[in-house]
């Protein structure tokens, strides 16, 4: 290779190291202010997950949304970002569903899928699977009140009979360099812990209003704190796939610098070379 | 004298932390007065005000959308979707809220879903904007 034709290689390198670069940072600081909304959602969920348990165990109280029923229809919420340059973080979690949905069912009939992220939306479309529901642009920082609509409308899907069962799929925060794709259950809401709380509440009016209440709130919740979850898993693993760019543009610069520098020194011995045998033909 | 610990939580976070010497609170059977020492209790609550009595004899005021209340004999603790302190409302806000959900209602009086969730949004408005003007 030429010397200039190296020399522009190092260059757009350095310049592609430099976007990588600041990439990592920005999805660093995101990462971080991730992890703080998650904390400080935490409370909520706890508290909510409390009385709900606490009812639940309490009684006989029998709520639609407590119970299995015949499975005709499974919805699925799947948890996707809006970008790519995220690492394996969406096609993890597409991959997976896909398949499951492969295994699980013989006809589209089955099944209905909601859908948060474009690359999600993008991903079924081009596999003409039709979906129920979508939302793509979702801040970084999402509030409750942008997840809530969609929140609400997966749980009343449920309530009036579209689905008879509710998963979901997104990537769980472990560590900044680390995720785990998890498929939970989401309704029917079988699996509540029963709290042994010693304070048995009195209900006012009675419990199955309240459960009326706070059934779907709470499974709005468990909805949202996943997104929060998926959006801490998504700015890490951006942050991990831009650090491994940033350290492989590193890597691709020395190997050419150094071959520009043979390639440099080849040059100027062939000159003097060339130098030395005009002036011994001249003698 | 005794106090009873109130903290206001919500899924973006802890509204209000804090102790009073009494909350009442607007729940959906009827109005709703906590003691210090009141007996274990979980009730949905309206789209309203929840009062704070602090020790001192003022007031807080924090809006609520929604809810329950969830009380034991120490502490009392409502969970929201959203919520606000009387000070933190952001009155303009609330009034472009309502103005959206007044249009949005005048406008379709077909559709029953869009306008439940538009009736609500001016409620929970008008109630910001109510509360606001008590600070």
């Amino acid at each position: 290779m030429a010397l200039r034709d190296i020399k522009a290689r190092i260059d757009s390198t350095k310049k592609t190291m430099q976007i990588t670069k600041a990439m990592e940072m920005v999805s660093a600081a995101k990462l971080n202010r991730a992890e703080q909304n998650a904390k400080s959602f935490g409370p909520y969920v706890d508290k909510i997950q409390e009385v709900v348990g606490s009812i639940a165990s309490g009684s006989n109280a029998k709520h639609s949304m407590l119970l299995t029923r015949p499975v005709k229809k499974t919805g699925y919420f799947v948890v996707t970002a809006d970008r790519g340059l995220a690492g394996a973080y969406n096609s993890n979690v597409l991959r997976h569903v896909y398949r499951t949905i492969q295994q699980r069912h013989k006809s589209p009939d089955e099944y209905a899928l909601i859908v948060i992220g474009k690359v999600g939306v993008n991903f079924f479309k081009s596999r003409k699977m039709s979906i129920l529901d979508s939302i793509t642009g979702v801040a970084d920082q999402p509030s409750f009140a942008e997840i809530k609509a969609i929140a609400s409308k997966a749980v009343s899907l449920y309530a009036d009979g579209t689905f008879d069962e509710l998963y979901m799929y997104y990537n769980h925060f472990v560590s900044a360099i680390q995720s785990d794709l998890t498929e939970k259950k989401l309704l029917p809401l079988t699996d509540i812990a029963e709290t042994k709380s010693k304070s048995s509440y009195e209900y006012e009016p009675s419990e199955d209003e309240i459960l009326e209440v706070l059934l779907p709130q709470y499974a709005e919740s468990l909805i949202y704190g996943a997104l929060l979850d998926a959006k801490a898993a998504e700015h890490a693993s951006r942050m991990t796939a831009m650090r491994n760019a940033t350290d492989n543009a590193n890597e691709l610069i020395g190997q050419l610098t150094l071959s520009y520098n043979r390639e440099r020194q080849a040059a100027i011995t062939q000159e003097i070379t060339e130098i030395v045998g005009g002036v011994a033909a001249l003698e | 004298m005794k106090t009873i610990q109130v903290s206001v939580v919500t899924p973006d976070g802890p509204v209000f932390e804090g102790n009073a010497k009494m909350v009442s609170a607007k729940a959906k059977s009827g109005e709703l007065g906590v003691l210090p020492g009141h007996i274990p209790l979980v009730a949905p609550l309206t789209i309203s005000a929840v009062r704070v009595h602090d020790v001192d004899g003022k007031t807080q005021y924090v809006a609520v959308s929604g809810g329950f209340i969830e009380v034991r004999p120490e502490k009392v603790t409502i969970l929201a979707e959203a919520a606000e302190i009387a000070g933190d409302i952001e009155v303009d806000r609330a009034r472009a809220a309502k103005e959206r959900a007044e249009k949005r209602l005048a406008g379709n009086k077909q559709d029953n879903v869009d306008a439940t969730r538009a009736e609500f949004a001016l409620k929970r408005a008008i109630n910001r904007i109510d509360i606001a003007s008590k600070r």
